[in-house]
């Protein structure tokens, strides 16, 4: 869609908001208020669109990169004036504890959030690959112009990919919640490493992110405990710029 | 004309010489994160300095001696406090720029901030420049007061001090319980604060025959600590000695929870570990943590001015006092102190006051004897005790003569609890 969303780590925080509110005050579990995260985010994707997006996408490109980036700030500093700077964590989960895989110990609740990633990862991707509105939503993303000479409704697929993204951020905030905490600030922690995973696989190629994502996490973990866990981070980013220094377009990034 | 001329320049000039001279208002800038991951620090704090100035304006009233002789700034014949708030978002080069700020924008009288250790280190570089008195009420970097600043103050104990009363605490405990505790896992985040404690800490590990099995500097903000709880659960500590942050801690706490790492004792250096958030989040699975402090909310009941001061702070912030607001409580009535006996608004006059500072200890709220700097702008008569967090409160054990609770050890492993 050739838009970046600077604005989706707070997307996040608010998912987990969501999933902690559900908690703290309905008793939800994380898990059940997984659909509800998802459906507001998915609605707030949307409203973005049509209040904010829609407005500067045919402006220059620092228009757009201020839109969102504005949007971010507006949003953080909504939740810190709205629910306050307390950190914030769901008590006693469902799913808690580990798990031993072999030798290995996991965390239940990183475990079934792995799974729950991977389903939302193939359910994405054969709606993008399989379905006519996720072919016309694949071709809207490749060519805007081109999509609307061939009848497609180029705005209500920029809609409908906006809510897209922003639902699955509210199944990842869901999940989040489960063992992490929440607060306004937290979005920043994961939303560089979101875009440093996206620009190694390639913008646009779903399965691609898929596998930077489990290459990001592995350099992070490895580096952390073969060489020194301050510099687990500088590996990542380290390794990001080889690639894109190599490969501009990302590992498997067509454009 | 030329005349009429001189004689507006003349009297424009002296106006503010004449200000000077009578100053209705002393401004203060005060500099903390009021948003970003540490924002709750400042926001607790901003109420108990909000109290600080009222009790100098004698809008409230704090009835003890020394809060007594302050109220409505006799020295300054009534001067008003005003205090600036200003946010640094917890970053270095936005509290130096903050500080800029006030100083030339603002013409603040003095500085009081800033929580994190490298940002005080930044703003009072630009407080040094300037010659503008800095008080820095909790930053507890030992490196701070070494630098050979003259406008630098500082109330609080640093990391020697803290980390001292640990090994004091180790050593007296094994002669208490008849155990001995060898081996000792450091774990300290990569900012200035971390780095420092980490130095401490090796060194006294040394002096006092401990050997340090495992030596880790971590990435704050991690996302994930699960490789760093993987390298302590393998390097099995006696004692596991975290230096964090807030989101550190508990993200620690909950991934050892995990991992099924257990720690017999674990000995935290304040900050993260003792935020009421840490205990409000995983409270429950961090039972046994102890952690250094200069101030324990059970020592309230012994200490009458606290008392009296938490009576106002819990009605204002809605929790009780704690050591981050009780710290920068003292240090901000220190300055006020020092601006009344100054009786002026002139930096070298505060500076003069700040030097000659003797506060009795039992007019503070802390366990300390009292307030008193050295050369180099350190409080030489500060305390340290150990506090251990029991039934989701932390309580003093050490010294065991003012121990409101026994310390409990070993901490429980995962497996045998609840």
């Amino acid at each position: 869609m050739e838009i970046v969303n600077f604005a989706h780590g707070e997307f996040l925080m608010l998912a987990m908001y969501v999933a902690f509110f559900a908690w703290a005050l309905g008793h939800l579990d994380p898990l059940l208020a997984l659909p509800l995260a998802v459906l507001a985010l998915a609605a707030l994707g949307w409203a973005t669109y049509h209040g904010l997006i829609r407005w500067v996408l045919g402006g220059p490109m620092l228009a757009q990169i201020f839109a969102t980036f504005g949007l971010a700030v507006f949003l953080r500093a909504g939740a810190q004036f709205l629910w306050g700077v307390d950190f914030r964590v769901v008590q006693d989960p469902w799913l808690g504890g580990r798990v031993a895989l072999g030798p290995v110990f996991v965390g239940l609740p990183q475990l079934a959030a792995s799974v729950a990633a991977l389903v939302a990862f193939l359910g994405l991707w054969r709606f993008l690959a399989r379905s006519e509105t996720g072919v016309a939503l694949q071709a809207t993303a490749q060519d805007r112009q081109a999509a609307a000479l061939m009848g497609v409704d180029t705005d209500r697929m920029y809609a409908l990919g906006w809510a897209l993204g922003a639902g699955c951020v509210g199944a990842a905030g869901a999940l989040l919640a489960m063992y992490f905490y929440v607060f306004p600030d937290v979005g920043g922690t994961f939303a560089l490493l979101a875009y440093v995973t996206v620009a190694l696989g390639g913008f646009g190629n779903v399965p691609a992110t898929l596998a930077a994502g489990v290459v990001v996490g592995l350099v992070e973990v490895f580096a952390g405990l073969l060489l020194a866990p301050a510099i687990k981070y500088a590996v990542v980013f380290l390794l990001y710029l080889a690639i894109v220094l190599w490969r501009p377009q990302g590992l498997f990034g067509r454009w | 004309m030329s005349q009429t001329l001189a004689i507006v320049l003349a009297s424009v000039l002296a106006l503010p010489a004449l200000a000077a001279a009578q100053p209705r208002e002393v401004v203060l800038g005060v500099v903390y994160p009021m948003s970003g991951p540490a924002a709750q620090a400042g926001v607790d704090n901003k109420a108990v300095f909000e109290l600080a100035a009222e009790i100098a304006n004698g809008a409230t009233d704090l009835p003890f001696p020394f809060y007594q002789r302050l109220k409505g700034m006799p020295g300054l014949k009534g001067a008003k406090v005003r205090l600036i708030f200003a946010d640094h978002q917890g970053k270095p080069d936005v509290g130096q720029a903050e500080a800029e700020r006030l100083i030339t924008q603002e013409k603040v009288t003095a500085l009081v901030g800033s929580w994190h250790s490298a940002v005080t280190a930044t703003m009072s570089q630009a407080a040094e420049r300037h010659g503008v008195p800095f008080l820095n009420p909790e930053s507890s970097s030992p490196g701070l007061t070494r630098r050979g600043f003259k406008w630098f103050f500082r109330t609080s104990p640093h990391d020697e001090h803290f980390t001292q009363v640990m090994f004091d605490f180790f050593r007296d405990f094994e002669k208490k319980r008849g155990v001995k505790l060898k081996t000792l896992g450091l774990t300290y985040e990569d900012t200035l604060f971390g780095a420092d404690s980490g130095k401490v800490m090796k060194d006294l590990a040394k002096k006092h025959g401990y050997e340090v099995v495992l030596d880790i500097q971590y990435r704050a903000r991690a996302t994930s600590l699960q490789s760093e709880v993987q390298r302590l659960k393998g390097a099995n500590p006696d004692v596991w000695m975290p230096t964090s942050y807030q989101t550190d801690a508990i993200l620690f706490t909950r991934t050892m929870k995990e991992l099924d790492f257990n720690p017999k004792m674990i000995m935290t250096q304040d900050a993260g570990h003792i935020s009421p958030d840490f205990i409000a989040a995983v409270g429950k699975d961090a039972e046994g943590t102890m952690s250094r402090a200069p101030f324990s909310t059970d020592l309230i009941e012994k200490r009458p001015v606290a008392r009296a001061l938490n009576v106002l702070y819990s009605k204002r912030a809605g929790k009780d006092l704690y050591d981050f607001p009780a710290r920068a409580f003292t240090g901000m009535m220190t300055l006020l102190d020092a601006i009344n006996r100054a009786g002026s608004t002139a930096p070298d006059a505060i500076q003069k006051a700040l030097i000659a500072t003797s506060i009795p200890g039992e007019q503070l709220i802390m366990t300390w004897d009292g307030v008193k700097f050295d050369e180099t702008g350190q409080n030489t008569l500060v305390k340290g005790i150990i506090l251990q967090l029991l039934g989701g409160k932390y309580h003093t054990v050490y010294p065991f003569d003012v121990a409101t609770k026994d310390v409990l050890y070993p901490i429980p492993a995962w497996k045998d609890r609840k």
